[in-house]
This record gives structure tokens, sequence and C-alpha cells, in this order.
């Protein structure tokens, strides 16, 4: 029997490490040091890697997900408007529900508010660059943002990041946590990014990359990208009473 | 019975960094700015929280030994009974409401310090019915860092329970289990685990593919 869309204890797949950057990509010079050389110690599945922790819709404010107003103090940030949405599922294409989706970004000019970026474009008094929200029944989410600007950073001396949205997302399972980039569809600097250069497969780029989205904008108002995020799925195999741990 | 799902077999998305600036997101207050009224913290226990209270404290450091001053560090355990706040976990020992077991933590921008607040885990069953000895999972993530690194964190003082642990006992290398073990300490009323992680060299902690 097979009950898809069950949260019956089960196995995640083994993670395909042909579609992720490798630990050490030399193009992206600060992965040198950070990078471990030794073989990572592959686990079967416990309670503690298929367990995580669950996020309820009140601890997060009713503006987390509209970065447009999220951090406005004296009018609207500066830039151009644009609503993300898309789905996130797992490898079987099943919702995941109730996933904590968090995104940070540059301002229009390509400006972190952080105390640690010092590039000269202006920080923007009315953009904060962050905001989170929990994925619905059909494992959908969405937010408003000002489109992020590129900026240079210190790798080669004349290198730039493309345009792009950083999401962490916490699924169900431990095992799902995930961390990555959207970009924007149509952007030159998209090929010449040391940071994508590390990804083996050109397939896996393109699913980083999110496509304007016509029929999502906004008339008169905003644009919108479509940006759909695939987490590990779990095997439906029957294998609970062995994790469980209520041996019978 | 019918399958509800026609199942697909999709790719899972790609790993990326998470940047120089992943406090933005994820601890804007470490950023340097307030936005959220509530914020997840490293933090883990409330007043009401049963067990132990325990400090776990350490530094991250690269291949050269210079501690990662940017890192982000989550850590996800079961309650002192030894059961995760989680739908999946149904053995039979009592949730925690004061403990949901999560935490997240930023290494400090001059030190490269980073800390939790928590109670000891007890043990949960693993696979096959063999217990685990008290673990906590650390997931860490950092600018260099392309994909997010899995590590587990064990107790000096839980001897026994190391020796017959089940995902220990799968790392070939004894000298590098030990990377895994963190040293108790007491500062006064304080208990602190110091729990150290070398992501490159001759004592590389040991990270898992979970």
């Amino acid at each position: 029997m097979i009950e898809a869309p069950a949260a019956k204890p089960a196995e995640f797949n083994q993670r395909d490490w042909g579609i992720h950057p490798p630990a050490l990509t030399p193009g992206y010079k600060t992965s040198v040091l950070r990078s471990p050389r030794n073989a990572l110690i592959s686990l079967q599945n416990s309670l503690s890697e298929i367990t995580a922790p669950v996020f309820s819709p009140d601890e997060l404010g009713p503006q987390d997900n509209d970065l447009i107003m999220n951090y406005a103090k004296t009018g609207l940030p500066i830039g151009e408007r644009i609503i993300v949405h898309g789905f996130v599922r797992d490898e079987l294409g099943r919702p995941v529900k109730n996933a904590l989706v968090e995104v940070w970004q540059a301002n229009a000019g390509g400006r972190y508010r952080h105390k640690n970026d010092r590039y000269l474009a202006p920080i923007d008094p009315n953009f904060g660059g962050c905001g989170r929200m929990l994925t619905d029944a059909n494992g959908y989410y969405y937010y408003r943002t000002i489109k992020p600007g590129p900026y240079p950073f210190r790798n080669r001396i004349n290198d730039w990041r493309p345009s792009h949205i950083h999401y962490a997302l916490s699924g169900d399972g431990w095992a799902q946590r995930l961390i990555t980039q959207m970009y924007f569809e149509g952007d030159p600097l998209i090929p010449q990014c040391p940071m994508l250069a590390g990804i083996p497969s050109e397939e896996a780029v393109r699913g980083l990359i999110a496509l304007q989205d016509r029929n999502a904008f906004v008339q008169l108002d905003s644009r919108a990208y479509r940006f759909d995020i695939v987490l590990r799925g779990a095997r439906a195999t029957l294998f609970e009473n062995r994790v469980s741990g209520a041996p019978a | 019975m019918t399958t509800p799902y026609d199942f697909a077999n999709l790719k899972e998305t790609a790993s990326q960094t998470a940047g120089p600036y992943v406090h933005i997101g994820m601890a804007p207050g470490v950023a340097g700015f307030d936005i959220f009224e509530k914020n997840f913290s490293n933090v883990m226990v409330a007043p009401a929280t049963q067990g132990e209270r325990i400090t776990i404290e350490g530094i991250i450091y690269d291949g050269s030994g210079t501690p990662v001053r940017d890192v982000l560090v989550e850590a996800w355990q079961a309650n002192a009974a030894g059961r995760y706040n989680h739908p999946a976990d149904t053995q039979d020992k009592p949730l925690d409401a004061s403990f949901r077991g999560w935490g997240r933590a930023c290494s400090d921008f001059e030190t490269g310090v980073f800390r939790f607040e928590t109670v000891k885990p007890g043990q949960v069953i693993g696979r096959e019915g063999r217990p685990m000895a008290p673990h906590v999972s650390l997931w860490i993530v950092a600018r260099g860092i392309n994909v997010g690194l899995h590590t587990r964190m064990y107790f000096d003082d839980e001897v026994e329970a190391n020796k017959v642990d089940p995902v220990l006992n799968l790392i070939e290398w004894e000298k590098r289990r030990k990377t895994l073990i963190a040293r108790r300490e007491k500062r006064g009323a304080e208990t602190v685990y110091r729990y150290e992680i070398q992501l490159q060299g001759e004592n590389e902690t040991v990270f898992f593919d979970i």
C-alpha cells in the first residue's frame, strides 16, 4: 500500500551528488580552505535524520513575506517591484507542506544591509532585504520584493555576482535541509559566475534560474518570477518499526 | 487501495553557498538590524524545559587553523527523555512542550565562538532497535561551503553509550571518531561542552552524507 501524502517515517533517497557543487571548487577561492578533504561518511537514516523542527505560522509576522513593506520607514524602497512565487516539492513530486522558506538579498544597487558589507553602493533606508514564509498545503510559497542588483566580490579582481536571492529551506526531515540561490532569466553574468560554474550539471544550473511569469504580474504594479524548489524525497518503503523505536 | 499520486522523478535543487551575508536572512540581529518580531535563536530552552542545562560552545577552524568567523550553525536534538519533537518519532517517551530541540547560532565576528544553550539529550533508538548514544546533529553553512555540512556532536561523559553507538562504530578509523566528541567542562554553575570543528586538515572532523 502506498500512502503518498502521509507523514510516515521513511528514509530519504540517497543524495545525488552529481547535481551539487563539490566541496572544493577552486574557481570560488574561499572554498579552498573551507572544504573537507575526506570522503563523507554515508549514514542510513535514523530518527535523527528523518525528523526536523516543525514551525508554526504564529512564529512569523504578517509582513514577513513582504520585503517591500517589512522595513519601509519613510517611504517605499527603490528598485524594480517583483513577486517571486513557486512550489516546494520533493523528488517524488509531492508538495512539501509547512516548509520554512527564508530569503535574503542585496538591494537594487547590489548592497546588503550587513555590517560586513562595505560595497560603495548605498544602503536603502527603506529596505531590509530579508523575508520568510511557510509553504501551504500545496507546497506553494510567494513573496514580494525589489529585484536585487549585481555586485562585485573579492575573488578574481573583476568577478561579479549575478542578481540573486538566497534561500534556506527546512522541510520534514533534517536530511532535506538546503541552502541555495535563485537567479534571474537573461542575466549576462550567469555564465561567468564562479559559484554557478561549480555545479557539474547544466540542467541543475537551469533549475536555479527563475523565469519571468507574465501571467502572475500585477497589472500596473509588479512583474513576477516563478521559482520551484525540489527537496529530497522519502522512499515509500515500510520500515518504520525499525526506526521508530517501538519494538513490539 | 488506490495510489493517489503518480510519483515524479525530480532532481533535488542544487545547493549554493550561504555566502558571507547569511545572517541577514537567518539571524538579522547578527547582521546589525532589527526587522522581525520573533527571531530564531541559539537559546533552545525555556524556564519549563526538562533536563540538565548545558551550553555547547565551539569554534570552527578552516584548513589554515584560522577560526571561521562568519559561520552559521544549526543544532537539532532529542529532548532529555530521548524523543524528537516531530510526528515521525513515535517512541514511547514523553514529549516536552517547552522544548523544540532546534537552535541556530552564529559565530562571533571577532572570536569565531558559537554557543547554544540547551539540555543534554537522552538516548534515541536507532535502526534495528539499537540505541544511539546521546548526540546533537549539527548543520554548518558559510561562505566557501558549497553544500551545508552535517555532523554529530557526542558527549565525552557517555563513555559506555559511545562505545556501542552504531554511528560512531561505522567510522572505520577510531582516531577520527574522537573528532565528534565534545569535552565537558564546569565553569562555576555552568556545564559547558566544548566542541572544536576542523573543516580540513590533520584532525578533520567527520562529516556525514545523510
